[in-house]
């Protein structure tokens, strides 16, 4: 017999289930303004700190405070807020098509729409973004992507820019920095480094922004975008969500337990913060001061963006199995839509009466969209785009066994 | 010499400047240096190219030339080297990554199969990578299981990629440049038994060096071997033996060992295919031997079995015979009684003569 105590497998578990509340103080949340600024060209030592730290501007009146308060006009405020409102009402649409059989699937982005809308804000024309499917706030903030168009290609139809190929949501837009989305969870990560490496090669000034999730940083993907933007200090902001689900694991079982996701950025090199990624003005600050970084070859910030995945993982997914139904209610950073316009409501900036003036205008924009969009076909319909089109761009040319096969398909 | 049709008609449309004796690593330096002196686009990066120019010297001197930026190291992450590649052509560079051996490239599978090879058909054209993934590959030198694998029908399966073999220097020169011209993922497989000669298999005996033989005869200067284009290697009438890399000098020894009249053809591109001038030749002689390195089981010479079959099915004579790899790991000290030698690709001459 062994003197020793038998070993024991450790497997994480999240605090709260189905019937017990979730215990949120495994967050860590730092008050709002409590986090230093470095200067852009501090060392990812220096970080160290604010890889375990909450990166906080707005405060709970909705005050904006401490030494991340952004310049920024209640305009562009105003904007963001419009933006999130209309990702917001755009994802309640879309899934009512979805249970209505006219999409075949959808993934909302609820309760995430202040990461994706203010980090926009912070990048120039020409910057490429490679997102995950939960990002279509990069979009939606745009004012020359039609929501028809998007919505074309949730529905599969005729008018569908990617011609039926893609899974709904996964969203191919070059000319608005938007790359392919894959739907293999962290390929993009390393690509989005490749892509800065290449505009440094060239001597360019555009900077690529990547985007993942917190499950997908367990991915060998992620720790190669690690490596390979802090060696060649890739002009990159490694972006990673963290909305606490994984489809049902819980962030801990990707290695979010007791650490940081930011603090991984931190051992490999790369100067890293851990923001509220609720807090509208703390997303645009901690993105212009990695955006600054990247273009002025300091290379590469990680930031982990803190946040809740309010809504399932997808059409497919009922979050209520394993995760209690009323947590995003009670999750302690809150709503971002709220607190911005709380924010804007303290700059007297906006009002109830103009916040239900503008839901009732985005409804009516959206809905419009969407029976443009419908008019064009839908998945039930049947309108969607021809079969044969499946042998185009396999290759840039297609080669005689495709032509063949195309032929023997009939259509 | 045996004197390679369609090469020769290529040698013709392309070739310009003077030639020079080169082995295959010389040849294959040359068409990067050619290439990134066309064009800036093209960016040349693996485990040891840089600075010390890579581990079969293919990459050496590209540094110093063109600068760090454009020939680089990298760390030892196949999946992060392929990953980046994708990147650098979505951005709009020509990236040409090695993979320092063939048997090293499975952590970056899911960026060639699920990225590269589909990303202009998922975004339907709005991105595109265009990028050339050089890797050495074959047996031969003694290199036991993770340095001698022939893996080329995991990239045959996968339908966007283009998968390239040359079995000498001239083809090795003129396909890369090819290859880094296409607008296409291209999976550049370079059978590192070649590098310096033309093995036949007989590992016994002493290999004519490059240069010495006419293939290693090649242009200084810009020339491309056009893809999916085979090359009739051997011309003959009694059979065609359908073949690519190092097997195509080990089934011309078969042929001259056996006194058997068999038409070698070299593919040079697995896929997509010159069908044409395979069908042509069996149709021809009637009889069909497949050769390869790789394992036997769901290898490339299954689907070339299958589809002469299909279309040749009246003109056989006899089954089609196949010589592989056995399905075992790649072995070390037992290396000749693994490798598929000129006796066992004679044999199948023989079975397939007789059928």
């Amino acid at each position: 017999m062994s003197q020793h105590e038998p070993l024991r497998l450790h497997v994480p578990e999240p605090s709260g289930r189905p019937g017990s509340p979730t215990d949120f103080s495994y967050l860590h949340i730092s008050e709002a303004g409590a986090a230093r600024r470095p200067p852009v060209d501090t060392s990812h030592f220096d970080t160290q700190d604010l890889a375990y730290a909450l990166i906080r501007v707005l405060d709970r009146d909705g005050h904006a405070v401490g030494p991340w308060v952004p310049e920024v006009s209640p305009a562009q405020l105003r904007r963001g807020l419009r933006a999130m409102m209309k990702t917001r009402i755009f994802d309640a649409r879309m899934l009512i098509a979805q249970r209505q059989k006219k999409i075949s699937f959808y993934m909302q982005c609820l309760g995430e729409e202040a990461i994706a809308v203010a980090h926009a804000q912070a990048l120039e024309a020409g910057d490429m973004c490679f997102p995950t499917y939960r990002q279509q706030g990069l979009l939606l903030s745009r004012d020359d992507i039609p929501m028809t168009e998007l919505m074309c290609q949730l529905l599969s139809n005729e008018c569908d820019p990617l011609k039926g190929r893609q899974l709904p949501v996964m969203y191919s837009y070059k000319r608005a920095g938007f790359f392919s989305i894959s739907g293999n969870l962290g390929t993009q990560f390393i690509q989005a480094v490749g892509w800065a490496m290449a505009s440094a090669i060239k001597g360019d000034t555009r900077i690529a922004s990547g985007w993942i999730g917190d499950g997908a940083t367990a991915e060998s993907d992620f720790h190669n975008a690690l490596i390979f933007a802090h060696v060649y200090r890739a002009p990159v902001i490694l972006n990673v969500v963290n909305n606490q689900w994984a489809i049902s694991t819980f962030q801990a079982v990707a290695g979010g337990e007791s650490t940081s996701f930011a603090a991984r950025g931190v051992g490999a090199g790369i100067a890293s913060l851990r923001v509220d990624g609720n807090d509208f003005l703390a997303v645009l600050a901690a993105s212009r001061w990695a955006a600054e970084r990247a273009r002025a070859n300091l290379g590469p910030t990680l930031i982990e963006w803190v946040t809740y995945r309010a809504g399932p993982h997808s059409t497919s997914d009922d979050p209520s199995k394993y995760r209690p139904a009323d947590d995003w209610e009670r999750f302690p950073l809150g709503d971002p839509v709220q607190r911005l316009a709380q924010h804007l409501v303290t700059l007297g900036a906006w009002s109830e009466q103009e916040h239900r003036q503008v839901q009732l205008e985005l409804e009516a924009e959206v809905a419009a969209a969407q029976k443009e969009a419908e008019s064009h076909g839908t998945l039930l319909d049947g309108h969607i785009p021809s079969a044969s089109t499946i042998f185009d761009d396999v290759y840039a040319e297609m080669p005689a066994h495709l032509r063949r096969q195309r032929q023997e398909m009939g259509v | 010499m045996t004197m390679l049709t369609k090469t020769k008609e290529s040698r013709v449309a392309g070739a310009v400047g003077e030639t020079r004796q080169m082995t295959m690593i010389q040849a294959l330096r040359s068409a990067l240096d050619v290439m990134m002196e066309r064009d800036d686009n093209v960016v040349v990066f693996g485990e040891d190219v840089g600075y010390f120019g890579g581990v079969f010297r293919v990459t050496e001197g590209l540094q110093q030339k063109y600068g760090k930026s454009r020939c680089f190291d990298t760390p030892i992450n196949e999946g992060g080297i392929v990953g980046v590649a994708v990147g650098m052509g979505a951005y709009g560079l020509r990236p040409v990554a090695e993979i320092q051996f063939a048997d090293y490239f499975y952590p970056a599978y899911d960026q060639i199969v699920s990225e590269a090879a589909r990303l202009r058909h998922r975004s339907a054209g709005d991105f595109t990578c265009p990028l050339t993934i050089r890797m050495p590959c074959g047996g031969g030198i003694y290199g036991g299981q993770t340095h001698s694998q022939s893996p080329e029908a995991l990239f045959t399966h996968v339908c966007g990629l283009r998968t390239v073999i040359p079995s000498n220097p001239y083809d090795a020169k003129g396909l890369l440049i090819a290859s880094i011209e296409s607008d296409d993922p291209v999976i550049f497989l370079e059978p590192k038994r070649l590098y310096n000669g033309p093995f036949d298999g007989h590992h016994d005996r002493p290999v004519t060096p490059w240069s010495k033989h006419p293939m290693g005869n090649v242009p200084e200067g810009y020339y491309q071997v056009p893809l999916e284009s085979a090359a009739v290697v051997r011309p003959g009438k009694e059979l065609t033996v359908i073949t690519y890399g190092t097997m195509v000098w080990v089934s011309q020894a078969a042929a001259e060992e056996t006194g058997i009249d068999a038409e070698v053809i070299d593919l040079r591109s697995l896929w997509p295919l010159d069908l044409e001038t395979v069908l042509e030749s069996v149709k021809k002689t009637g009889r069909c031997v497949v050769v390869h390195e790789a394992t036997r089981t769901s290898g490339f010479g299954a689907e070339l079995t299958a589809t002469v079959q299909e279309h040749c099915f009246y003109h056989l004579e006899a089954s089609i015979e196949r010589v592989a790899g056995w399905d075992t790991p790649y072995p070390h000290a037992t290396e000749w009684a693994y490798f598929p030698g000129p006796g066992r690709v004679g044999a199948a001459f023989k079975r397939a003569m007789e059928g």
